[in-house]
């Protein structure tokens, strides 16, 4: 009897989530009309996308359709490139991050990166590198040993480092230096991890690894990844955002919704070549 | 027709004239510099033999300088150490400001402002020592004096800043800092090379975990860099240990050790040392003046060898 109460009142819940989340401020992280120019050059136009509370959102589409220029706007890393220019707005938990009385430090705190190319720190120790980000930003935490370890389970790499936590990083392997750098994110405990074609460099098991890894952080964080891997794609995310650009174009959203609609039923023709591998 | 025309015949090319002259001249050229070196290096062990086979070792590790007796005596250790004091006086400025100047280079400076930034410090490798020593004569000293003036008085208990002259011109500190002028320009731009070999993935990443400019420098930057900078460090020492006239013109030369009192009017510098007693001395000193322009040399050129192979072994790192 308790159990079919409990099942029910389980059931409810879900169903609310998923009712809110169509409403506009249920949305975690928010990009309205996003323009990106790198000096005169007009690279993505007009993008809105909406994320949801622990979502993962894939972007995907052909190289050069500004993806990667797109995700950098999310947490302000677009403006340390120089010449580079926006115009948008970029909502987290309702505030505008591009707002003028904003930290663009504490938004990168709220918001962690993980790279195309695996990035530790070279001259640091595998600890050192989980521990990169709270020496950088000068914060402090009660117990390093605790959240490194913490860190690394979560980035399911600490059992093959737990015996060698101050070797140098780059004595790891590809995959694990990448696994290493999403601990490194995962110290500040962001609210949102953004990943910019992190298996790109990978081989298929240590892109396997890092796939299961996402599906995981996402039950307690938002993820926006950029793949150019349409089975990836399909395999960890909830909704795909598809970016195009003709030639000497900017950039554009072709179509955005759910990702299993998406790759079976698109709605948009190019969508449809596209998914299907008839160009990119 | 046309098989004749696409024939070549291999042994009809003959070397033109042009070519042989510029090829002789240039291996002339190679030659001539190789063989300057081996001469100069021929004249001075030559001169200073004698000096150094009646010193022995302690024409390095000695302290007195009597030329006047029958069986003169040259011994070089103040002057040796005088010109390292000097040196690192002139490193402990000069690292800081050009680690600065550097980083603000080539990360913070935009476009035309890093260019002139860029122009300014060539500008001031390229001044005249003689230059740098007038004004370290005329404008540093004067200003200088009271700077070390409030150091002795406010932290004369710490026994480098403590004076017991009755001046504090002509200092080691006062000469250390004309130095510095001197190797920043090379520290400069040796560290910003450096600087711009290093990933800008790994300054993206530092960055992006919540990193500020001091932070990533601190952090990131330079312990990747390091070595490099370590390098450009040394070459700015072979400079300094060599440095002759800024030196001799705001230094009061004095044949004593000073080890540690880098305010009171005390030091010297074997550059300093030859160009004071090079116009008045007898043969024998003269050859002691050259013996201790080798011992200068052989201190020279091992730092710069050590600068050369850390340089090359960081970009040979930083590249792979």
């Amino acid at each position: 009897m308790t159990t079919t109460i409990e099942g029910s009142m389980e059931m409810t819940t879900q169903v609310e989530t998923k009712r809110l989340r169509t409403l506009d401020e249920q949305y975690h992280l928010e990009a309205r009309d996003i323009n990106v120019w790198f000096k005169e050059r007009h690279v993505l136009s007009d993008v809105s996308l909406k994320f949801p509370t622990n979502s993962v959102t894939a972007l995907i589409g052909p190289s050069g359709c500004g993806k990667s220029s797109f995700i950098r706007t999310l947490n302000r890393m677009h403006e340390l490139i120089p010449g580079a220019g926006l115009a948008g707005e970029i909502y987290l938990d309702g505030k505008n991050i591009y707002d003028a009385d904003i930290d663009p430090v504490s938004v990168r705190l709220k918001i962690g990166m993980v790279f195309q190319k695996p990035n530790p720190f070279p001259t640091m120790t595998i600890k050192g590198n989980v521990l990169a980000g709270l020496r950088l930003s000068n914060r402090r935490t009660r117990d390093e040993n605790e959240l490194v370890e913490k860190c690394l389970t979560r980035a399911s790499i600490w059992n093959e480092v737990k015996d060698r936590l101050d070797a140098p990083a780059g004595s790891l392997s590809g995959g694990q230096q990448q696994r290493l750098c999403i601990a490194r994110s995962l110290a500040l405990a962001p609210d949102v991890l953004l990943m910019d074609e992190p298996c790109s460099a990978l081989d298929p098991g240590s892109t396997r690894r890092i796939e299961e890894t996402i599906r995981e952080l996402s039950s307690d964080m938002t993820v926006v990844i950029v793949t150019h891997n349409m089975q990836q794609a399909q395999r960890v995310s909830d909704q795909t955002a598809f970016f195009l650009a003709e030639e000497n174009q900017p950039g554009y959203v072709v179509e955005f919704g759910n990702t299993e609609a998406l790759f079976s039923s698109p709605n948009d023709p190019r969508t449809e070549d596209y998914v299907n591998g008839r160009f990119g | 027709m046309s098989k004749t025309q696409s024939r070549i015949d291999l042994k009809s090319y003959k070397p033109k004239d042009a070519d042989r002259v510029f090829f002789g001249g240039a291996s002339l050229a190679a030659a001539l510099s190789l063989l300057l070196v081996l001469m100069i290096v021929a004249f001075l062990l030559n001169g200073s033999w004698t000096t150094f086979q009646q010193q022995g070792l302690k024409f390095v590790t000695g302290s007195i300088w009597d030329s006047a007796s029958e069986t003169p005596t040259f011994q070089i250790f103040p002057m040796l150490y005088g010109s390292f004091l000097i040196s690192a006086l002139g490193l402990v400025i000069a690292v800081p400001v050009s680690i600065a100047t550097a980083y603000f280079i080539q990360f913070m400076a935009k476009g035309i402002f890093a260019k002139v930034a860029i122009s300014i410090i060539d500008l001031l490798a390229a001044l005249p020592s003689i230059l740098i020593a007038m004004w370290g004569l005329l404008v540093l000293t004067p200003v200088a004096t009271g700077w070390s003036e409030l150091l002795t008085k406010h932290l004369g208990f710490i026994p480098i800043f403590a004076n017991d002259e009755p001046n504090a011109f002509r200092s080691p500190f006062i000469a250390g800092f004309v130095v510095a002028i001197m190797v920043i320009p090379i520290i400069t731009s040796v560290t910003r090379e450096v600087m711009s070999r290093v990933d800008k993935e790994l300054i993206a990443a530092a960055f992006a975990l919540g990193g500020t400019s001091f932070s990533s420098l601190r952090r990131v930057v330079i312990p990747t860099a390091r070595s490099g900078i370590l390098g450009g460090i040394l070459l700015g020492l072979g400079r300094a240990l060599g440095e002759t006239i800024a030196i001799y013109y705001v230094l009061n030369l004095l044949f004593e050790t000073n080890f540690y009192s880098i305010l009171e009017p005390r030091g010297g510098s074997i550059a300093s040392l030859i160009i004071s007693r090079f116009g008045e001395a007898t043969p024998v000193e003269l050859r002691a003046l050259m013996a201790a322009g080798v011992v200068l040399f052989v201190f020279t050129l091992i730092v710069n060898m050590l600068a050369t192979a850390i340089v090359q072994r960081s970009e040979k790192r930083m590249a792979s």
